[in-house]
């Protein structure tokens, strides 16, 4: 293990972390709210943290698989633990528990909250809790990736694969640095057309920036109590689309900046992510027809929750808790299957379901003729054994944390229903889940105990579970 | 530059390492998924699992978009029509690695047309390498510099020599040689840039930049033969040994080839009639005795096994100190384990041929941007010397050389001036047209300017 430099990268979250907060900090003049001093204190602990870490001199920058997985996992920690001070120094989130959770929510762009009055927060922190879905959306490592000069060789490669979601991460182009460039040109474009297009559509500048730092990071934090219910149907179509394109795998995008378009139209991931959002609007639409008006605002609030559920953002415009039990259940469906590879969105991803249901496939086809050999292909790419044994322990990981989880929690004697809803909406990152964790309702009944577990499962969920695991692996910590 | 390897073997693998060092895009190709992941893993590049024959996959890997293809796998044919693709789909300049002998005689007509920008034969430039080091046999490696007019020789200081335990300010004071540098100094895995007050000890590896008469002066003063060798006795009867022979006869030295099998000696009696092939086994003691180790000149290891090649060698250094042993070695994960053991010189092939190819390819950046003319590597990947022009608005013209502000760790070999070499002095100036060969162990220089502090 290499402690120093997994303190020197650590140093270096902190750093950015204080620059992040100069934006807040701007907010609080704009508005004149005192909050700003909240932000002031906390910029001064990153620093000094920083400052300390950046005294050791690291000799060996080299580092591994595994350092590269603790350096994330205590990343989003040490990033979570110090963005939470601004809640809690200045005292619209009093409680340290609550503060830490409704962080650690926004980091993992999940957007569970336990607050049951959004509109009693400052200006100040309710721009800082969105942006910190911006920041998490892409993640803050690659951020610092793009923006440090690193020479080390695979160091990049080791943390960007840690952080970044997806069954196999591959670079854009060859450098770690220019990949991570291009990343975030495409994230911070796309999020900037849509705060225009939301401001054509007459949306207040503050509403407007907040609400696409939410859809960017697939968050789903909004600074209403009602949601997104108050906004007109434009403004929420807007944001339906948006969610959509930021649930697509980046790399589609950079195939069509490089004019590859027969590339970018082959990907099957893309086009099966289409295809469910399609199905499930169809199928909920009729199944909810009844509730609304007309069925054009069945289709409109039905698209919005589908592409709010299935890209993991968890917005609302209306509450699904009354909707009848098929539609809720295709929305649990799509929950667990998340958006794609590469977006910025959490669940299990299109691309680990689609090979799972083609290994499956395989190895029917194995009982049916024993000696046939087949190999499963993706793209046109045959995809390797080890991708495949990386997706089946990620199943079964997964589906041990969710197991666990659910049994810890239901110590708290809430129904099945919510807890159940409750893991889920926060392993994958979406947020509301049903009945008390409902897009009406909140975390905040939860015990401490339960609180921490559904931190960890926001965590395990953003990050892919492997780098949370493995802070729990004993030879991970021998030198 | 954009740079496409495919191959990811342990050329490949030296290849990625140095030019994505040396900031460049550098995409590689392999079939083996596991050889493009453990790549992948160590550097900075892209990895494409694929064949690099196939059209596709190498526009995958962006051939469209890039200044150069290296072609590296373990197959000629291959390389050769990898190469032919990607000219044609990508119109990049092009490197194939051949090395079947049968090649190798048409070389040029296939590297002429298929429009191949280099063509390297691993074998063929190892066997170059030794046959240049039997040429000069007290150097362990010898680099030249300024179309030949500079050599950078390295050297391991003998026992009882002149040198040990002396100053580098001394040489001119006591040994009276002008014009010879001193300009790394391995002292076992520590590698030293000296100055004056630095002392020299016996089995040091020293490196030194002179023109060749004032090298051949120097080595007279400290007492060390410079002739070349009279005779060679090769182990092995490889690929390498075949070229080696065809040189080493050409130059007029004897060349005894010891090689086990029996039909690889018939063709090559066959093929080298001035050789003397023995059939047997090399790592028979009575046998080399009985060739006559002990009178031998040189003694070259060119078995296929490196622990067999370092026992040769050791065990003919206890025979006869007096010899000039080379020994090949294929592995170069143990540099620093071979370098402490008492071989002469030593030569990795797989190192040679990336050398090669890193070398052409700092050329070819060149003619885009950077200023290096000649890239030399002194001490495996610690050191290296680079040749640099002088052109107009250079930050460091006109200004005497103590005065201006180089990086630590670096030092200017020589200057060429019309033709003349120049061992810089502190009120030495660099004008305009001048190259110089700089000695450092800072990465990546490109330009003159780079030699300069920040």
């Amino acid at each position: 293990m290499n402690y120093k430099m997994i303190i020197h990268m650590l140093g270096q979250v902190c750093l950015f972390e204080a620059l992040f907060m100069i934006l807040p900090l701007f907010v609080s003049l704009i508005y004149r709210e005192t909050d700003g001093y909240a932000y002031l204190i906390t910029m001064a602990f990153c620093l000094l943290f920083g400052f300390l870490s950046s005294r050791i001199k690291v000799k060996n920058k080299k580092i591994y698989g595994r350092e590269g997985l603790v350096i994330v996992a205590f990343s989003w920690i040490i990033l979570s633990l110090f963005g939470c001070l601004p809640f809690f120094l200045s005292g619209d989130i009093p409680y340290f528990t609550n503060a830490l959770f409704e962080t650690v929510s926004g980091f993992t762009t999940t957007g569970s909250s336990i607050l049951t009055d959004v509109e009693a927060l400052s200006k100040t922190n309710l721009f800082w809790r969105s942006f910190t879905h911006w920041i998490g959306g892409m993640g803050v490592l690659v951020f610092i990736l793009a923006l440090l000069p690193m020479k080390t060789g695979g160091t990049g490669m080791h943390i960007m694969r840690a952080e970044s979601p997806g069954p196999s991460v591959s670079k854009l182009v060859p450098k770690v640095k220019t990949t991570a460039m291009i990343l975030y040109a495409i994230y911070l474009s796309i999020t900037v057309i849509q705060i225009i297009v939301m401001l054509c559509a007459g949306t207040p500048l503050f509403d407007a920036i907040t609400l696409s730092f939410g859809s960017a990071g697939t968050g789903g934090f909004s600074i209403k109590n009602d949601g997104l219910a108050g906004y007109s149907n434009l403004q929420q179509s807007i944001v339906t689309v948006a969610m959509i394109l930021f649930g697509v795998n980046f790399s589609l995008y950079h195939l069509l900046i490089r004019k590859k378009f027969s590339q970018a139209f082959k990907m099957t991931e893309v086009w099966t992510y289409l295809a469910i959002i399609a199905v499930s609007t169809l199928l909920i639409t009729l199944n909810v027809s009844h509730l609304f008006p007309s069925l054009y605002e069945a289709f409109h609030h039905t698209a919005f929750q589908v592409a709010s559920i299935i890209t993991t953002t968890g917005y609302s415009t209306t509450d699904f808790n009354t909707w009848p039990p098929l539609a809720q259940t295709i929305l649990v469906i799509i929950m667990f299957i998340g958006a794609c590879a590469g977006s910025t969105g959490g669940g299990i991803k299109v691309s680990r379901i689609i090979l799972l249901l083609k290994g499956v496939r395989k190895e029917i086809l194995m009982i049916c003729h024993p000696r046939s050999v087949k190999k499963i292909k993706m793209d046109g790419h045959t995809v390797s054994h080890e991708v495949i044994r990386s997706i089946n322990a990620f199943i079964i990981v997964y589906a041990v944390i969710f197991i666990i989880s659910l049994l810890i929690i239901s110590l708290d004697s809430k129904d099945l229903v919510t807890n159940f809803t409750a893991v889920a909406a926060t392993l994958n990152n979406i947020g509301p889940g049903l009945n008390i964790v409902g897009p009406a309702g909140n975390f905040n009944s939860f015990s401490d105990l339960s609180k921490y577990v559904l931190m960890f499962d926001m965590l395990a969920g953003r990050l892919e579970l492997m780098p949370m695991l493995i802070l729990f692996v004993p030879s991970t910590w021998k030198k | 530059m954009n740079i496409i390897i495919v191959g990811c073997g342990k050329v490949g693998d030296t290849l990625a390492e140095q030019l994505s060092g040396e900031d460049n895009d550098v995409t590689v190709i392999d079939r083996d998924y596991s050889a493009v992941q453990a790549l992948a893993e160590k550097y900075d590049i892209m990895g494409i699992v694929g064949s690099g024959t196939d059209h596709n996959v190498l526009k995958e890997a962006g051939v469209e978009n890039s200044d150069l293809l290296i072609a590296v796998t373990g197959s000629d044919e291959r390389n050769l029509l990898c190469c032919l693709i990607a000219k044609k789909a990508g119109n990049c300049q092009t490197i194939a690695r051949v090395r079947n002998p049968e090649f190798n005689r048409q070389i040029r007509y296939i590297k002429e047309e298929l429009g191949l920008a280099m063509v390297i034969n691993p074998e063929y430039a190892a066997a170059k390498e030794i046959s240049r080091i039997l040429g000069f046999p007290s150097a362990i490696k010898i680099e030249t510099f300024a179309k030949g007019r500079a050599e950078v020789l390295k050297f391991r200081i003998p026992p009882d020599s002149l040198l040990d335990n002396l100053r580098v300010s001394e040489i001119t004071t006591k040994l009276h040689c002008n014009e010879v540098l001193i300009c790394t100094v391995e002292r076992g895995e520590q590698v030293i840039i000296p100055d004056g007050n630095f002392t020299l000890k016996e089995k040091d590896i020293v490196s030194i930049v002179a023109s060749p008469k004032k090298a051949k002066q120097f080595f007279k003063a400290i007492k060390i033969q410079t002739n070349q060798v009279k005779d060679a006795i090769i182990i092995g009867g490889g690929k390498i040994t075949f070229y080696l022979a065809q040189q080493l006869l050409a130059m007029g030295i004897d060349v005894k080839i010891i090689e086990i099998n029996r039909t690889r000696c018939e063709e090559l009696s066959e093929l080298l009639p001035q050789a003397t092939v023995i059939c047997g086994d090399g790592v028979n003691k009575e046998l080399l005795m009985e060739e006559g180790l002990t009178r031998a000149d040189s003694f070259v290891t060119l078995t296929n096994m490196d622990e067999e090649n370092i026992l040769l060698s050791l065990f003919a250094k206890s025979k006869n100190d007096n010899m000039n042993i080379i020994t090949k070695i294929n592995s170069i994960d143990f540099y620093e384990v071979i370098n402490n053991l008492d071989l002469d010189s030593i030569i990795y092939p797989k190192h040679v041929t990336a050398e090669n190819i890193v070398r052409f390819v700092r050329a070819m950046k060149n003619s885009i941007g950077s200023n290096v003319e000649t890239l030399h590597h002194l001490v495996d990947n610690k050191v290296e010397a680079l040749e640099f022009c002088i052109r107009e608005n250079a930050p460091v013209l006109n200004t005497p050389l103590e005065k201006l502000r180089l990086k630590s760790n670096l030092l200017i070999g020589c200057i060429n001036r019309n033709g003349t070499i120049i061992t810089p002095k502190g009120q030495d100036m660099l004008i305009m047209g001048d190259t110089v060969v700089v000695i450092t162990t800072n990465k990546g220089l490109n330009d003159i300017k780079d030699i300069l502090k920040d």
